[in-house]
């Protein structure tokens, strides 16, 4: 069992956080063409690596973004 | 020389000391330049190579792999061969994959160990007899065969399953698919690696993709440490390497690539002849032909190309194997491993034509693509053949993520994930 941060509670199981999604997207504009928004909705960059991604702490449902690698699954700086 | 697979051959060979048999595939020179290029070297990539060449006379043709031969999820899967699915769509494919099995050892000259011993889906409550129904009209419909079983049918068939009064999750019934199969999974990577080599396919193993090269907006080949490879075009089965692939040619893919792992216990006498799978368990379990109880189960909970799984999953995998078969408790576990997946929002595969002109996709199998490795090769194939659909892939084309018209089995055939 790993242990995850929560930026509310500490270290805690990993079975009580559950991801949310990537990072840093974007919605674009309502103007925009179908194909951007099946990209905003549907494409993944699905990093082989270091990875910034949504996360939440299940218990306090605290969300926050979480800096991992997706290779060895160190977890690394937590914001909120 | 021993080039055909026989029993008069083993005898011969046995009888003059198994010096005739040749090398099962070639490990040629790369040419600079081919009609077409698969890269991935696992089920579906040598499958779309034999078939090129066997179906559409395409015979200078190369295969690449960065590692080797059915090394990913080819030979980490746990091998059920299923058509249990909702949708005609998904019928249409994965039938065409499992009639394809049904012949192939003889058409490979290879034994895949196809054993037709049914699959069985297990409901555990009412609502999964509601929905066990359902996906049984639905396949009947859909020309697949399927039977509905009550609970003393699926106790018969599978005399060790839980069923005392202690019983936690009392078995309501299941859906029976008898053509349901499973197969040595190497043996189907090494199957169609060598009858693509005796076609004349190139098959290149340790040499991994660098770059794809772009001219004028157009694949034209890829970078590998063997020098720059040409093609007229490039067909690419990677699964859970498709979004870092897709990277290098310049566009997204709507996949996530997750880790799905399996284990095997030690060898034991026969005891469970069909695949059984247990959605509200999580919990799919087979006996292999050595006697092993192959396990598997649900997706690990976050995204990872580990290769590994996590102890979460597998301890939640077993705790509902064991629920299911108390026997089972005494086995001690052999192996345990994971393979990287890559999964869809509606949880079907893509295949067609990708953004980058002259690059054809085959991905997102997801957790179901062993099942699918002669219909993702016979329609790969003729993707690049033609450079058009065939009538099967179409509705799988990636243009169904923009124009919403999704194959839904993640919902419809209660995919877990």
């Amino acid at each position: 069992m790993q242990s995850f941060p929560c930026p509310f509670c500490g270290p805690r199981p990993e079975t009580e956080f559950r991801h949310d999604g990537e990072a840093g997207k974007l919605r674009p504009a309502l103007s925009c063409t179908d194909t951007e928004w099946s990209l905003y909705l549907r494409a993944r960059t699905a990093a082989r690596g270091p990875s910034r991604e949504i996360w939440t702490h299940l218990p306090c449902m605290e969300t926050f973004v979480l800096q991992r690698d997706t290779l060895s699954h160190r977890v690394g700086e937590v914001a909120p | 020389m021993a080039r055909r697979y026989s029993a008069l051959a083993l005898v011969r060979e046995g009888i003059t000391g198994h010096k005739g048999w040749v090398r099962a595939w070639e490990a040629p020179e790369p040419r600079r330049r081919y009609d077409v290029l698969v890269i991935g070297g696992g089920g579906h990539g040598l499958a779309t190579a034999y078939y090129l060449a066997r179906t559409h006379g395409i015979t200078n043709v190369a295969v690449i792999e960065r590692g080797w031969l059915g090394g990913g999820n080819t030979g980490r899967n746990t091998t059920a061969i299923r058509s249990n699915y909702f949708y005609p769509e998904s019928a249409a494919l994965y039938d065409l994959g499992l009639r394809l099995y049904e012949g192939l050892s003889r058409e490979l000259n290879y034994n895949l160990m196809v054993s037709q011993r049914g699959n069985l889906q297990l409901a555990h409550s009412l609502h999964d007899v509601d929905m066990g129904a359902r996906l049984v009209n639905a396949m009947q419909i859909n020309g697949i065969d399927a039977r509905w079983l009550g609970p003393e049918e699926v106790h018969s068939l599978v005399p060790i399953l839980n069923r005392g009064p202690a019983a936690r999750y009392r078995v309501h019934g299941g859906i029976f698919q008898p053509r349901g199969a499973t197969a040595r999974h190497d043996a189907v990577a090494w199957g169609y690696a060598r009858a693509a080599s005796r076609l004349g396919v190139h098959i290149l193993q340790g040499c991994a993709v660098q770059d794809i090269l772009i001219e004028g907006g157009r694949c034209v080949g890829v970078r590998t440490p063997l020098g720059e490879i040409r093609a007229e075009r490039v067909g690419m089965a990677v699964a859970g390497a498709s979004p870092a692939l897709a990277a290098m040619a310049g566009f997204r893919l709507p996949i996530s690539s997750y880790t799905l792992q399996a284990c095997v216990s030690e060898p034991v006498k026969p005891v469970l002849n069909t695949t059984l799978i247990s959605p509200p368990l999580g919990t799919y379990v087979s006996q292999s032909g050595k006697g092993e109880i192959v396990i598997g189960g649900a997706l690990d909970r976050m995204p990872s190309y580990a290769q590994r799984g996590n102890l979460p999953v597998l301890s939640q995998v077993l705790s509902g194997l064991l629920e299911m078969f108390p026997d089972f408790r005494q086995l001690r576990l052999m192996r345990q491993w994971g393979g990287t997946v890559d999964v869809t929002p509606d949880s079907s595969p893509i295949l067609g034509p990708s953004p980058l002109p002259g690059l054809f996709l085959n991905c997102g199998w997801g957790t179901g693509g062993f099942k699918a490795i002669p219909a993702g090769g016979t329609l790969l194939a003729h993707l690049l053949a033609h450079g058009s659909h065939h009538p099967i892939s179409r509705p799988f084309d990636l243009d169904r993520f923009t124009t919403g018209r999704l194959i839904d089995e993640g919902a419809a055939a209660g995919i877990a994930h």
